[in-house]
């Protein structure tokens, strides 16, 4: 079961680590390999667990009080860029090259 | 020499008494870091805070007030904790420069009872990977590598050779915390466990590592991994020192809403003297392949060591222990795809000077910043999350960690105290052989034995507990029952005063020869 040019550009398009090369390709392939394991196992009848901690109720909402803040300085410090007390961005909204657009490697 | 009581407290007592000063500490842990620099332990020496809060902590003691039993103690933490103006990198591009605006929980708790902080510690890339061999800043050498212990038994090479190629990893991805405790250059050192990077390390560096309890400890300023495995890490040289740690750490904090409210009582660990009591677990499947036949009879002697004092010893079974790499492969992707979501360059961290869009910033920003265990694991984990993959991977993976988590919880229902298994398959690697494995494999094959004890969020603990063949720490696991760190440490002190694991013998160390250095085996009261 490959991964598809169209699977391979989407999961870019989320993850953002430009590694749709031929070694990112192959180290997905692997992944999924190893991951495919999961499946010998009888799940029938079992819950999913999100957390060890779910007997215990430990997840709170807390009282809506501001405790801390007013910190604009020291968040801002570590940006590169920014003006005043905004992070600057490059502009949005223009999508990413698919990867036929590109001159990146791709198997078959 | 035995852990006998006067030996306890040795530096604790030194500074109340003035035989030693928290500066003089301070300065010859920093010396003995500048002679052991070739270890690659250390990312960051923190010399001149480190000196001030020694002052400070001499300040304290000279007016009969010190701040408890860190006071003054010089510790180290992995540098995937942020740490307020000091870098925080994570060994990792993305982060390099990061100059953290706050402590994280763990810190400000030991700088609040006066600990000096000496530096941050080398790990793996963003705490992924078993060898510490995975960062920016390069690989961290075992301080064993340099041991007479080590050298005694390495057969000779060929004069051409370098006798540097020689030397071994520490494990990972906590290797230059435990390096550190190794070497002597702090008492104590934080480092992080998600899969086993606290135990792998120490069993290889012949340290004690503690992985606490799931929501014992805050993760506040821990740079998360995975959210519902991670947890911080303790090392030290020996049993009684982690508890002390333990109770300094542990507890409810209201920034991190993973923690339990229950109450903490710090505890002092007693001499058990009658196992007849205990009853000790032996999984059989931790018998895993690949299991050095040294080990092996090393964890059947500890099993006899245990039969032979009085305990009940059982062999156990946890079923879905063999699932539990898979598992936590697929877990750790999809987490791992969402924690590092935050890295885009905007707020903090490496940017790239790609301007064309937010996305291929976003995109070329973590291409320069995040090496390839990382992407591909970001990589993966966005692939379990995919819609149409959800229910298949994700799901079934949250399914089956269920089933590892009720393996434990029926083994210790019937009436086991605590499991006893090996911590790693082998002694430490040579570099040269490491890497010729991905990081991956290496990951899979070295986890197996430390990563369902973070699956169910239960602690664990290595203790040193012989050297093996060549010269080398081979430590063993004790596994315990949810927030029963007392009786986990009570045990697995116990088994050190049985097995009395030798003292490292290094140069370096000898030279900055100090009574508190050689002899301390428990540092604290």
């Amino acid at each position: 079961q490959k991964v598809s040019v169209e699977v391979l550009d989407h999961l870019e398009h989320l993850a953002l680590v430009d590694f749709r090369d031929a070694e990112g390709l192959e180290r997905l392939q692997k992944a999924i390999q190893f991951a495919d394991q999961l499946h010998e196992v009888n799940t029938d009848g079992v819950e999913p667990m999100d957390s060890v901690l779910e007997d215990r109720w430990c997840l709170y909402l807390r009282e809506d009080d501001v405790t801390e803040g007013n910190c604009t300085k020291e968040l801002l410090e570590n940006a590169r860029e920014k003006v005043e007390e905004y992070f600057v961005a490059p502009p949005g909204n223009i999508p990413l090259p698919k990867l036929e657009e590109r001159e990146t490697f791709l198997g078959s | 020499a035995a852990l006998k009581d006067g030996l306890r407290s040795q530096v604790s007592a030194a500074l109340k008494e003035g035989r030693v000063t928290p500066t003089e500490l301070c300065q010859r842990c920093l010396a003995l870091i500048k002679s052991t620099k070739f270890l690659n332990a250390y990312i960051t020496v923190a010399e001149e805070t480190a000196l001030k809060q020694a002052e400070e902590a001499e300040e304290r003691y000279k007016r009969g007030q010190p701040l408890g039993i860190l006071d003054g103690v010089p510790i180290a933490v992995k540098d995937n904790f942020n740490t307020a103006g000091i870098e925080t990198t994570c060994a990792s591009n993305m982060l390099k420069g990061y100059i953290s605006p706050y402590n994280a929980t763990v810190v400000q708790k030991l700088l609040d009872q006066g600990a000096v902080l000496l530096g941050k510690t080398n790990l793996d890339e963003f705490a992924m990977g078993s060898g510490s061999t995975d960062g920016i800043f390069g690989p961290v050498r075992n301080p064993w590598s340099y041991s007479k212990q080590y050298k005694e038994k390495s057969v000779p090479k060929s004069h051409s050779e370098d006798e540097e190629s020689d030397w071994v990893i520490t494990g990972g991805s906590s290797g230059g915390s435990a390096a550190a405790v190794s070497s002597f250059t702090c008492f104590a050192a934080l480092g992080s466990d998600t899969g086993g990077s606290t135990r792998n390390p120490a069993a290889h560096c012949g340290v004690v590592g503690l992985k606490p309890t799931y929501g014992l400890i805050s993760r506040h300023g821990l740079i998360p991994l995975v959210n519902s495995m991670d947890v911080p890490g303790i090392l030290t040289r020996c049993v009684d020192d982690a508890a002390v740690l333990l109770g300094s750490l542990a507890g409810h904090d209201p920034k991190d809403s993973t923690t339990i409210q229950d109450d903490f009582k710090p505890f002092e660990l007693p001499n058990l003297t009658d196992v007849s009591k205990l009853s000790i677990g032996i999984p059989k499947e931790y018998r895993a392949p690949g299991l050095s036949s040294e080990i092996l009879a090393l964890w059947s002697k500890a099993a006899d060591l245990f039969k032979n004092a009085g305990a009940k010893v059982v062999e156990v079974s946890l079923p879905h222990t063999r699932y539990s790499i898979v598992c936590y492969h697929v877990l750790c992707t999809a987490e791992v795809a969402s924690n590092m979501a935050r890295f885009d360059g905007l707020e903090y961290g490496h940017r790239s000077d790609m301007k064309e869009s937010t996305e291929s910033m976003y995109s070329a920003t973590r291409r320069e910043g995040f090496n390839d265990v990382v992407r591909g694991r970001i990589l993966s984990g966005n692939y379990f999350l995919l819609k149409q993959n959800y229910e298949k991977y994700f799901v079934k993976a949250q399914k089956v960690r269920r089933l590892i988590a009720n393996d434990f919880v029926k083994v210790f229902r019937s009436g086991v105290d605590v499991l006893l298994t090996p911590t790693t398959l082998s002694d430490a690697a040579p570099y040269t052989e490491f890497i010729q494995e991905d990081n991956r494999t290496r990951s899979a094959q070295d986890d197996i034995l430390t990563q369902a004890a973070n699956m169910a969020g239960l602690p664990a603990i290595n203790v040193p507990t012989a050297l093996s063949e060549r010269g080398l720490p081979v430590g063993l696991q004790f596994i315990g029952r949810s927030f029963q760190e007392k009786q986990l440490l009570t045990v697995a002190k116990w088994f050190e005063k049985q097995v009395q694991f030798p003292m490292i013998q290094l140069e370096e160390v000898k030279r900055h020869d100090s009574g508190v250095f050689q002899h301390q085996k428990s540092s604290f009261s």
